[in-house]
């Protein structure tokens, strides 16, 4: 047992703190919630140069042969920086899932591309009236014409679909059991995409599926027993929610004390009164362990092992100890911590939405309910 | 970051727990809450003594097995998955053993590591006073040097295991005029001392938990001193930090998780969503503090003391006691009120045991908000004015 980085994983740390701390300041971070594709172009080519993109694919396909376990230093790293973009969407959702499910064939036509910044991909997942990230709740549906599919049916709050190249949609095949994964291309006719406005100023999508045509060979794994897929799809998706968010609540962290430190009321810093401590205190254990359960399940999702109990615990603490922790440190920051003069609120917006994607904490609460086997 | 188990830590853990299932299974005892440090059996100590497993990580020459932290931890955390009794030997092995290893004489090494490892001296720690509780330096035991010995006078109390104690770590003032941190030592003294004396003490929860310990000029060689006189506070800083860092602040109560999981799934009370929901909540809370202790394991492997990284999760932990046994409480309903022995008695009694005794988990070995007090300076450097 080891909890510590190794000596690549530091290295890899220093050079994205340092290079988001060069190219994501919070004035890019407000420009980019404000703009309407939500990333910068120029920002991503350096990422995909950087070989940021690829870190975790294998070098066949021009990755970087790290594992996901390196991935999420640097996942932790983005969220530390509330970086926008498509990352997420692109690495996390798209390209790990075609790395997982893909035909060599596919792997072969589109990780390349994917990996040099040249496309976008994004995860088509829920729905209108979606709740829990469960099968029943995929309506939007795939219905074969001989050679191709024709998909049909609306997706809601989909990341970044608006700029994306291709979407992978997860659609119903057969009318009770049957779940697939398509590739469809994002630019393609039938499609119609509106951006919502949302508080983390990050772009979610409505997307209309109106008889999009999809060719068999965009068929993601295996047809009609998709679900299984896709629920690793998720999973992966929550364990890189969770680095986010510890990169997010680390750095609260920081500014929490620091500021603590600083501020003087009654002729002493407020972070030497007692109960400004103990919150800090509380923060503290929070944040560490939100740390350990997080890079547990990313450790076991990288070594392939199984992991739906570790996932679910991870997931469901980081949720409910980041509200603890925002809680707290926008009582410790005062009314300045409520103000856009401050940049706490744009980690406050971005944890909620975390907590909120890919299952809440009562939604894990109950896989690891069933985990116990209760 | 790697959180895998080698297949010989892995094969100790069967190993333990194979010990273990046969002692229960021959009836030696069964599992209880609360039994590290309630369990009086020195029939289960001698076993654990003869396989090694007492002293695990101090040097050969002592009769240890110069073993891991890592595997001290796989060992008693499975201890307390059993609810093995424990006591007699715990305080020896965690701490005052490895107290008299960093700070005691060769030749107290030599008389007493032997002896704990062998499962022979029993131990118990007489810091608190009736005056002195967080506040440890403000203790009043007093010993005076006479000759070749120190003559102790004063009361501790609170003494956990005392009844069975052989031996007490005792924490005395050495010098009145010096600032009061500077002026307390750290001696061991043989309970069969001519003026020990020891009262009972009973516990909200019936128990015997602890004694009143009284020192009545009694004299002890100077060779019991314990490190360098006057720098006995320091050394008890030091020894508290290993008190806090083990998986007893979490599993104390553990036999009660895994009985009350049980429970739920025999009366169908697990199919109802409020009930499932707490006992999930309950699974990943303790995994969540399992994964803290290991953290202090690790830093313990790297050969520091854990200071901050103990004071963190033994404030976790303890909580984690508490909230188990609440919901126990309440899963139970109007049964939980049953006292062990009591017609209709669920669970042995287990839950009531715990609700009523974990309110101690936080006050011992430090108080959570003196811990957090350690957290806030020690960790974030908070300034204390
Ligand atoms: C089950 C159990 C077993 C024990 N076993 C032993 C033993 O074997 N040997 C032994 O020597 N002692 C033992 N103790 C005693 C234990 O060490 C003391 O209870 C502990 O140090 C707290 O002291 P106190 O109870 O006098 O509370 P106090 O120190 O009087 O504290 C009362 C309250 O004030 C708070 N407080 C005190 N100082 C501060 C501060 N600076 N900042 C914020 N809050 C503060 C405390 O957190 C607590 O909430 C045991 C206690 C228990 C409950």
């Amino acid at each position: 047992m080891k909890l510590a980085l190794t000596e690549e994983q530091e290295m890899l740390r220093k050079t994205a703190r340092d290079f988001l701390a060069d190219k994501c300041s919070k004035k890019f971070v407000k420009q980019m919630e404000e703009s309407e594709t939500g990333y910068s172009r120029e920002l991503w080519q350096e990422m995909a140069e950087l070989g940021w993109i690829g870190l975790a694919f294998p070098g066949k396909y021009g990755g970087g042969d790290m594992s996901f376990l390196d991935l999420a230093v640097l996942l932790e790293e983005m969220g530390r920086a509330c970086l926008p973009g498509p990352f997420f969407s692109t690495v996390v959702l798209g390209g790990m899932s075609i790395l997982d499910i893909g035909s060599e064939q596919q792997k072969q036509e589109y990780l390349p591309k994917l990996i040099r910044g040249e496309k976008i991909f994004t995860l088509a997942l829920t729905e209108p009236g979606h709740h829990n990230y469960d099968a029943s709740s995929v309506t939007a549906k795939a219905t074969s014409d001989d050679d191709n599919y024709v998909i049909s049916g609306t997706k809601l709050f989909i990341p970044d679909a608006h700029i994306a190249d291709y979407l992978l949609c997860v659609v119903r095949t057969k009318p009770r059991s049957g779940i697939g994964i398509f590739l469809a291309d994002a630019k393609g006719p039938g499609m119609k995409y509106s951006v919502l406005k949302t508080m983390a100023g990050d772009k979610l999508c409505e997307v209309v599926f109106d008889q999009v045509p999809v060719p068999r060979a965009n068929i993601l794994g295996r047809l009609n027993q998709g679900w299984s897929a896709v629920q690793k799809i998720i999973q992966r998706a929550a364990v890189g929610k969770c680095c986010e968010m510890v990169g997010n609540l680390q750095r609260v962290l920081e500014m929490t004390v620091d500021y603590a430190k600083e501020r003087k009321q009654f002729d002493r810093p407020i972070g030497s009164f007692q109960v400004i401590q103990h919150y800090c205190a509380d923060m503290a254990t929070d944040v560490d362990s939100a740390r350990f359960s997080t890079y547990q399940a990313a450790w076991m999702l990288s070594e392939g092992l199984p992991c739906t109990k570790e996932v679910a615990v991870a997931k469901a603490w980081v949720g409910e100890a980041s509200e603890r922790v925002f809680a707290l440190a926008h009582q410790i920051h005062g009314a300045i911590g409520v103000t856009i003069e401050h940049d706490l609120h744009y980690y406050t917006r971005r944890a909620k939405a975390a907590k909120l994607a890919f299952g809440d904490a009562d939604f894990y609460r109950e896989v690891v309910a069933r985990e116990m086997g209760l | 970051m790697d959180f895998s188990f080698s297949e010989e830590q892995n094969e100790f853990r069967r190993e333990v727990r194979n010990f273990l299932e046969e002692e229960i299974r021959n009836g030696h005892w069964e599992p209880t809450c609360d039994a590290w440090v309630q369990g009086f059996n020195p029939g289960f100590t001698r076993r654990v003594a003869q396989r090694g497993w007492i002293g695990l990580t101090w040097p050969k020459d002592y009769g240890g097995q110069g073993r891991r932290h890592i595997d001290r931890l796989i060992l008693t955390e499975e201890m307390l998955r059993y609810g093995a009794p424990a006591a007699c030997h715990w305080f020896g092995d965690r701490q005052v053993g490895g107290a008299i290893l960093s700070f005691g004489s060769e030749e107290l090494k030599r008389e007493f590591l032997p002896r704990i490892v062998k499962g022979e001296a029993y131990f118990g720690l007489g810091m608190s006073e009736p005056g002195t509780g967080s506040d440890l330096a403000s203790l009043q035991t007093k010993a005076v040097e006479d000759g070749d010995y120190y003559v102790i006078n004063g009361q501790k109390t609170w003494t956990s295991c005392a009844s069975f104690s052989e031996y007490f770590d005792v924490y005395a003032r050495t010098d009145p005029e010096a600032p009061r941190h500077r002026g307390i030592s750290e001696f061991i003294v043989d309970a069969k001392s001519p003026g020990v004396s020891r009262i009972a003490m009973i516990d909200i929860t019936g128990t015997e938990a602890w004694n009143d310990v009284f020192f009545d000029n009694v004299r002890v060689h100077k060779k019991y001193l314990v490190g360098e006189k006057h720098r006995g506070f320091y050394q008890v800083l030091h020894q508290l930090d290993y008190e806090r860092s083990g998986m007893e602040r979490l599993m104390g109560n553990y036999p009660l998780f895994d009985a009350i999981v049980q429970f739920a799934k025999e009366n169908k009370l697990s199919k109802e969503p409020v009930i499932r929901n707490k006992l999930a909540q309950l699974q990943i809370e303790f995994e969540v503090g399992r994964l803290l202790i290991y953290r202090v394991a690790l830093v313990m492997e790297e050969g520091r003391a854990p200071n901050w990284e103990s004071a963190m999760s033994k404030a976790y932990s303890t909580e984690f006691e508490k909230h188990l046994a609440g919901v126990a409480m309440d899963i139970l309903g109007p049964y939980a009120q049953l006292t062990s022995g009591s017609k209709f008695v669920p669970l042995r009694g287990m839950a009531l045991h715990s609700y009523l005794g974990s309110k101690g988990y936080s006050l011992q070995a430090g108080t959570t908000e003196i811990l957090k007090n350690i957290l806030a300076t020690r960790r974030l450097g908070l300034p204390t004015s």
